[in-house]
């Protein structure tokens, strides 16, 4: 009854092609974003921000640029966190040796090298396709942290290879307090997300579909494979740079390489399996998901052992964890191969109709 | 350069790519008969190692652990066929890698939460200990355990390849891993077949399992094996048995040779993606490995 | 058939190609034009070649020997890329379409050629980007309405039955805005409503774009009624070429045809 499309015609195909053609979705987001922007960072518990909230961002941005990749493009990555831990550690480099730059052309030529190395390693695209580039993603991968682990002049000829995040400041406003890089991380986001849209939507979204579904029949009608899929990884691994950068930015502080171990690439990975189809709203919802769940797991424990009384090691909490998560990943293939987002799509489809019941 | 040396390192090289084939070929029954890539395959290798050792740790008899574990592998092998292959049996492959992936984490969940997380010792008689009289004789260093893993990969391989060539219920595993509907319009029992091949995958990782294990101990880094497997796919083909045992060698000994000359050049570890990059360059040569199926695309 | 088509000079000639595919000889000196704004067809028993020809015009196999010339340039072989910028549209046996897609979304990638903006502009969408997609948009709904596809353009493709697949796919080639359409067995697997409706948009595609057509058919009837000029291949070679009277008289076709030895 609320949720209706009646009346609202479009008279031209700009209509037709806008983001949120309907207009309680379009009243929603606006609401979203002045939540998002407003409401949250001046009522938001720091904890919560800092711990929950910034890190949920950073994933969903990873995300999305895995999901341009792969869901996209049909290039399935599993060299996530390398794309990420270049874009983490060119950022510190273009910081400390260039600070005249500035913070945000730091982030987009940190998120440029991370784009060249996407491309580099994607090459190989070209002539391997499905598993085998999952492997050769995996090259890339165990590469490029090594050279990040032994190559002294990235981390600054750290003994360790730890690097600290220096404070970074915005047109003269230094981003010290979690509010402050709550919000530049949601505006980074943001606006990136809303590139991806717009990028996916247009003709190169549907030539990395075109090349997904099938590429002898899109060189066929024109399209040029290389490029397409050069642009794919070139794109997604920008994306996962500036993801990275944040992520050494306005979450971790201290960053070693161990952070960007293949373990993160399979977490958003399984983001964008649980989030599902839709650049945007399965790459939010998964890793809302997945950044999450951990700390209800803990809750649930936690309210378990007090009611019990007995003490559950924490080791036992990280591998029930793992096997809930395993499971899940088993379970949304098996039930709802395209995620959360699809879910999502059939409850607005029921809430189109509400209350009637078809 | 010293030319027994470079002996020693290439034989230790090619004995440890034996160990690598016998990891890749779990994977390759597994893809032969289901289509399916087993991410997998490393963590159960992890929880047989697991298993057994604990069981034995606990008082049990070396061989009846050896049977209680196979037993628990091939329970395994079937539980999976039925909860996680059969719900999806006509989707594509990357959905089934991705499960397999998920199953990765609930065996690895699954072995520490039952069995513990230290690391345990594992002894199967043969000490890693260099061949006495190869020492005496040529001054050559090569470890007895090595040459032991070495002849059961090799029986092990000899078996399989009879088994798929010669029976009947190989010959159903190659139909069913060509095409699923054509061997189930034929009458071949696909669930049951299905059934079969992760059993053996389940004892294949046991043996694995036990190899490595007594080598290296067993921990948690054993389920890593399966990564380092990967390459040797890549480079023997998914689906060839003599490809995965031709794929380890490769593997195994250009990977110690580079770590031994070429890695002091460049700071060292570089057994952490040599062996990738090695299989990429190769990949970019011979697009389906040296043994794999030419995959011709038709419009 | 309408009269007021004219049939103009010859815009597509095949000299003495050859293509083998190690010992099979899938065609042997074959030779002939195809003149501007007519319909063309290739027909012949199976076997005979007609889709490895089509593949040859279109760039996706390359003769070891012969000559294409297409508008006034001369190859010895093309690349399927090329081929599609020089104005050569296909619609294939099996269907080609992007089954993840809507029936709108495969249609525009069909105008990927025509599409100047980069990434980076699209990424922005406000003004070059945004122009560019709404007039291809015009393009492809006058496409849309001409195959009367309107009820399913937001369809993914993967769920439309065979025969609007057909049509879907048409439209994407069409969207090109080809002067030379191939076409490869357009009817196949259809009823007889369903032919006779791609008939009728196969002949307005002649009549109305004007584009030249070279289809391989083999419901003779189809063939006879709407091609100008027929040629026929039989293990490779052609056995006969001319108009479709003339063919069906031919008792080297017919002796094709019913398998009688030579």
């Amino acid at each position: 009854m609320l949720y209706r499309e009646a009346g609202q015609f479009k008279s031209s195909y700009g209509e037709d092609q806008q983001i949120f053609p309907i207009r309680q979705d379009r009243i929603a987001i606006a609401l979203l974003l002045v939540v998002a922007f407003v409401v949250v960072p001046l009522v938001g518990n720091q904890y919560w921000l800092s711990a929950l909230i910034t890190p949920f961002l950073i994933f969903a941005l990873a995300a999305l640029g895995l999901n341009i990749l792969t869901g996209y493009a049909g290039q399935l990555s599993l060299g996530t966190a390398a794309f990420m831990a270049v874009g983490a550690f060119m950022a510190y480099n273009f910081v400390l040796r260039m600070p005249w730059l500035g913070v945000i052309p730091s982030f987009v030529l940190a998120g440029l090298c991370a784009a060249l190395v996407g491309v580099v390693f994607g090459l190989p695209s070209l002539r391997i396709k499905g598993f085998y580039l999952a492997v050769a993603t995996l090259a890339c991968q165990f590469f490029v942290l090594w050279v990040i682990q032994r190559w002294g002049w990235i981390t600054n000829n750290s003994a360790s290879g730890v690097i600290t995040a220096q404070t970074i400041t915005l047109f003269g406003y230094p981003l010290t307090s979690p509010a402050a890089k709550y919000l530049f991380t949601l505006s980074v986001v943001v606006v990136l997300a809303l590139a991806a849209k717009n990028l996916m939507r247009s003709e190169t979204g549907r030539a990395f579909m075109a090349v997904r579904d099938m590429d002898v029949a899109a060189s066929v009608i024109g399209i040029p494979m290389m490029k397409t899929k050069l642009l794919a990884f070139a794109i997604s691994s920008f994306y996962c740079g500036v993801a990275g950068a944040l992520y050494a930015y306005t979450y971790l502080g201290t960053v070693e390489p161990e952070a960007f171990t293949l373990d993160l690439s399979f977490r958003v990975l399984f983001m964008i399996i649980i989030g599902g189809v839709g650049p945007i709203l399965g790459s939010f919802l998964g890793a809302a998901f997945i950044t999450l769940f951990p700390i209800l797991l803990n809750l649930a424990t936690s309210g378990v052992s007090h009611a019990l009384g007995i003490e559950v090691p924490h080791a036992m909490v990280s591998n029930l964890e793992l096997i809930v998560f395993g499971s899940l990943i088993i379970f949304f293939l098996i039930v709802e191969p395209s995620g959360l987002a699809r879910l999502w799509q059939i409850t607005k489809e029921k809430l189109r109709l509400w209350p009637f019941p078809h | 350069m010293d030319i027994v040396f470079f002996f020693e390192v290439l034989t230790g090289g090619l004995l440890a790519g034996v160990m690598y084939s016998l990891v890749a070929l779990g994977f390759v029954l597994i893809y032969k008969a289901s289509g399916v890539f087993n991410f997998a395959q490393g963590a159960m290798v992890f929880f047989a190692a697991l298993t057994f050792v604990s069981l034995v740790e606990r008082g049990m008899n070396s061989w009846v652990a050896l049977v209680v574990t196979l037993v628990v592998m091939i329970v395994l092998g079937v539980v999976t066929e039925r909860v996680v292959l059969r719900p999806l049996v006509n989707q594509p492959q990357i959905t089934l890698f991705m499960a397999t992936i998920g199953l990765t984490f609930v065996l690895e969940g699954l072995s520490q939460l039952v069995w513990g997380s230290q690391p345990h010792n594992l002894e199967v008689g043969i000490p890693d200990v260099p061949i006495v009289w190869l020492t005496e004789k040529w001054n050559v260093s090569i470890s007895q355990f090595d040459i032991f893993a070495a002849l059961v990969a090799g029986a092990l391989v000899a078996v399989l390849a009879l088994f798929f060539q010669k029976t009947r219920i190989g010959r159903a595993l190659r139909a069913v891993a060509d095409d699923h509907q054509a061997a189930l319009a034929v009458g071949i029992p696909l669930q049951h077949i299905w059934a079969i091949v992760w059993a053996v995958a389940g004892g294949v990782a046991l043996v694995a399992g036990l190899l490595w294990g007594a080598r290296n101990g067993v921990q948690f880094a054993l389920t890593f094996l399966a990564l380092k497997a990967l390459p040797v796919l890549l480079i023997g083909g998914f689906e060839s048995i003599p490809g995965a045992i031709l794929g380890g060698l490769i593997i195994g000994a250009s990977e110690k040779l580079a770590e031994v000359y070429f890695g002091p050049m460049v700071g060292g570890g570089i057994e952490s993606w040599f062996a990738y990059v090695m299989a990429l360059l190769f990949l970019l040569v011979r697009p389906e490995g040296l043994f794999g199926e030419k995959h011709i695309d038709r419009v | 058939m309408s009269g007021a088509r004219r049939i103009g000079e010859v815009v597509l000639s095949v000299q003495d190609v050859s293509l083998a595919f190690g010992g099979v000889r899938a065609l042997q000196e074959v030779s002939f034009d195809v003149r501007e704004h007519e319909v063309r067809a290739i027909i012949g028993p199976n076997g005979a070649g007609k889709s490895s020809m089509l593949n040859v015009l279109n760039g996706v196999y390359h003769p070891q020997k012969g000559k294409i010339r297409f508008k006034e340039k001369e190859f010895a072989e093309m690349d399927s890329h090329q081929a599609a910028a020089m104005g050569i549209a296909r619609t294939f046996q099996n269907i080609a379409l992007f089954k993840g897609m809507t029936v709108l979304d495969n249609l525009m990638t069909g105008r990927n050629l025509k599409m100047r903006c980069n990434f980076l502009q699209q990424a922005l969408w406000l003004g070059p980007a945004k122009r560019e997609e709404m007039e291809n948009r015009r393009a492809v709904e006058e496409i849309i309405d001409f195959l009367e596809i309107q009820h399913i353009r937001k369809t993914p493709v993967g769920r439309l039955p065979y025969g609007l697949q057909k049509r879907v796919e048409l439209g994407r080639a069409l969207a090109a805005e080809p002067r030379l359409l191939l076409l490869d067995e357009p009817m196949a697997g259809m009823n007889l409503e369903e032919k006779q409706d791609m008939c009728r948009f196969v002949l307005d595609v002649n009549d109305h774009y004007g584009t030249t057509l070279v289809l391989i058919e083999h419901d003779m009837g189809v063939v006879m009624d709407i091609s100008d000029r027929v040629v026929v291949l039989d293990y490779g070679r052609k056995i006969a070429d001319g108009t479709p009277d003339e063919v069906r008289g031919n008792q080297k076709v017919i002796d094709a045809y019913l398998g009688v030895a030579h």
